[in-house]
């Protein structure tokens, strides 16, 4: 709290609200308090879990049944519903099971590894969002800055959206390939297709926050355009710039995903996923969807690392 | 400091003609401290913006500091201090300061000294790491008076900068500025609604009337060069106030 600075002194609140402003706040809480956070999303896990195991009984009854022939005990049959090769619907433990035997069973550089896939994934993701982060802002700082940008190209970028990219995305993925453009590339693109939209909304509404006389206030001192640009717009931009970006990080995924779908490609979460579809795989296809959460998971999670730092530099706030 | 002859601005709004100043006519001499005072309308504001070249004159003549007011803005003649304290909410109290002295591109080692200088001026010296939204309202607005003085600027134009203060705080602060002006020695230009903060502040004040903005009276206020608070029930002080009120009474021809 020392770093807060003397102001908040008077701003203390008061006993009744303490606990639940530390909370909120998720620092100087003590253990109890972590403890309690972490309640209900462990209830809501359980319920999940409860549920889940109740669906994989229900739905692979069948075929547990036609395996195991007449005259299997109800136990026999019950555990043989939790242990299929090929379930419909993978109980919990084994997609726990396949995924850790997929992650360390394997080396990592190898096509067996779900790591080796997930890092193409990310790979492919990480160049679209860069790509998008560039496009993004660029387009962005042309709109606030030039107003024919403005009227011409606001008009394509939301006609850009309204191309429904993820259904169409094998085939641009083809298209791509039969002019020669293969493996990472088109991959980011579409993934950087399907990204930049939110950074460059994010920053044309950052970019304009100012309000009035913040301008006027830098006009006062002859400002440049550069350093209006870059004492206030930008600095400005920032609280819309990250929740942006946690959406473009997700949806970058997302394409990176989706361009791995079509035929050819030999690796990837989405190769991995395709592969799973054809051979029945179930469990390979689990573990990749829950491999994707996890990257998902972990990208949004360096968007809010980057935006911590940047809030603690401004003393709290974004 | 600031001539002004016959000066006008008109404003177009939608295809009507608003007419906010007209033929106002002015000097503010080095070392002066004016007053505009004068109902919502009446064109203090703009008179101001028009000294600082926030707005355009559309007719008549300025000189701020001997040159244009676009020459004056261009060689930061001025320091200016809004109505709100517009600081920036991302910059803590120390870099909202030197902001105008980065703009000029003095040296950091510069900068530092010029805001503790001013930050111990206006007597928050300790608050210079503490962020904006950490501070009360008087004390945003302290630090955008400090912020305007931080390039020792010649004239320091002042657009109601306590009138959205509690008047405990507000009558603070104008003490505050009157020393400050009595040890800097700078020409101010300041706009307010209230009449004891116009007198107890002032070296002359021009009282204005609106529809169109104008110029109704310029009272000298030959108070002790040296004031304090209590100086207001003085009988020379109500004295003066009375005047003002008068001459604003005049003006509302409406009433």
């Amino acid at each position: 709290m020392s770093d807060r600075g003397p102001g908040r002194g008077p701003h203390r609140p008061p006993r009744p609200f303490r606990n639940w402003v530390q909370r909120r706040q998720g620092s100087g809480g003590s253990q109890g308090a972590v403890g309690a956070e972490a309640w209900p999303v462990l209830t809501v896990l359980c319920a999940v879990l409860a549920l889940w195991y109740a669906a994989a009984l229900l739905m692979n009854l069948d075929q547990a049944r036609s395996l195991a022939g007449e005259g299997a005990g109800t136990a026999d049959l019950l555990g043989a519903t939790l242990a299929l090769d090929r379930p419909l619907l993978p109980a919990p433990h084994q997609i726990a099971g396949e995924m850790f035997d997929s992650i360390f069973g394997h080396p990592v550089s190898s096509a067996r590894s779900l790591v080796f896939h997930a890092g193409v994934t990310a790979g492919a993701a990480a160049c679209g969002f860069v790509l998008a982060l560039v496009l993004g802002i660029g387009l962005a700082v042309g709109i606030v800055h030039l107003r024919v940008l403005d009227r011409s190209l606001m008009p394509w970028i939301v006609a850009s959206q309204t191309v429904p990219v993820l259904a169409i995305a094998p085939m641009v993925v083809v298209v791509l390939g039969t002019i020669g453009i293969t493996g990472l590339a088109p991959k980011a693109l579409i993934a950087g297709w399907l990204s930049f939209f939110p950074i460059t909304a994010g920053m044309v509404s950052g970019l304009r926050a100012p309000e009035p006389v913040q301008r006027y206030l830098l006009a006062t001192y002859s400002a440049t355009g550069a350093q209006v640009f870059a004492l206030l717009r930008w600095p400005a931009s920032m609280a819309f710039l990250f929740p942006a970006l946690k959406v473009a990080a997700a949806l970058s995924l997302v394409g990176a995903i989706v361009a791995e779908l079509p035929t050819g490609a030999q690796a990837g979460l989405g190769a991995r996923l395709l592969a799973g579809s054809y051979y029945g795989q179930t469990l390979q296809i689990w573990a990749a969807l829950f491999m994707a959460a996890l990257l998902a998971v972990l990208a949004t999670g360096a968007v809010d690392l980057a935006q911590a730092l940047l809030r603690r530099r401004r003393g709290g706030r974004l | 400091m600031v001539q002004a002859r016959g000066a006008g601005v008109v404003f177009d709004a939608g295809g009507q003609r608003i007419v906010a100043l007209e033929d106002v006519s002015l000097d503010v001499a080095r070392g002066a401290f004016v007053s505009l005072i004068g109902p919502s309308g009446c064109g203090k504001t703009t008179l101001l913006r028009a000294i600082a070249d926030l707005e355009r004159l559309s007719s008549g003549a300025m000189l701020v500091n001997g040159q244009s007011p676009e020459q004056a803005r261009l060689a930061r003649a001025y320091g200016y201090v809004f109505q709100a304290p517009a600081l920036y909410p991302w910059r803590n109290v120390e870099r909202n300061v030197t902001l105008p002295l980065e703009i000029m591109g003095i040296g950091r080692a510069e900068r530092r000294a010029a805001a503790a200088r001013y930050l111990d001026l206006v007597g928050l010296a300790e608050f210079r790491r503490s962020f904006p939204w950490q501070l009360s309202g008087g004390m945003q607005q302290r630090v955008s008076i400090a912020r305007a003085l931080s390039f020792e600027p010649e004239l320091l134009l002042m657009d109601e900068p306590f009138g959205a203060l509690d008047e405990i705080t507000r009558d603070n602060l104008n003490l505050q500025l009157h020393r400050l002006w009595r040890r800097t020695g700078r020409s101010v230009v300041f706009v307010t609604h209230s009449i004891p903060e116009a007198v107890f502040l002032s070296t002359r004040i021009v009282v204005m009337s609106p529809r169109p903005g104008r110029i109704l009276e310029v009272i000298d206020c030959d108070l002790p060069a040296e004031r304090d608070l209590e100086m207001r029930e003085t009988t020379d002080f109500l004295r003066i106030a009375h005047r003002v009120r008068q001459a604003l009474r005049a003006g509302h021809s409406y009433e």
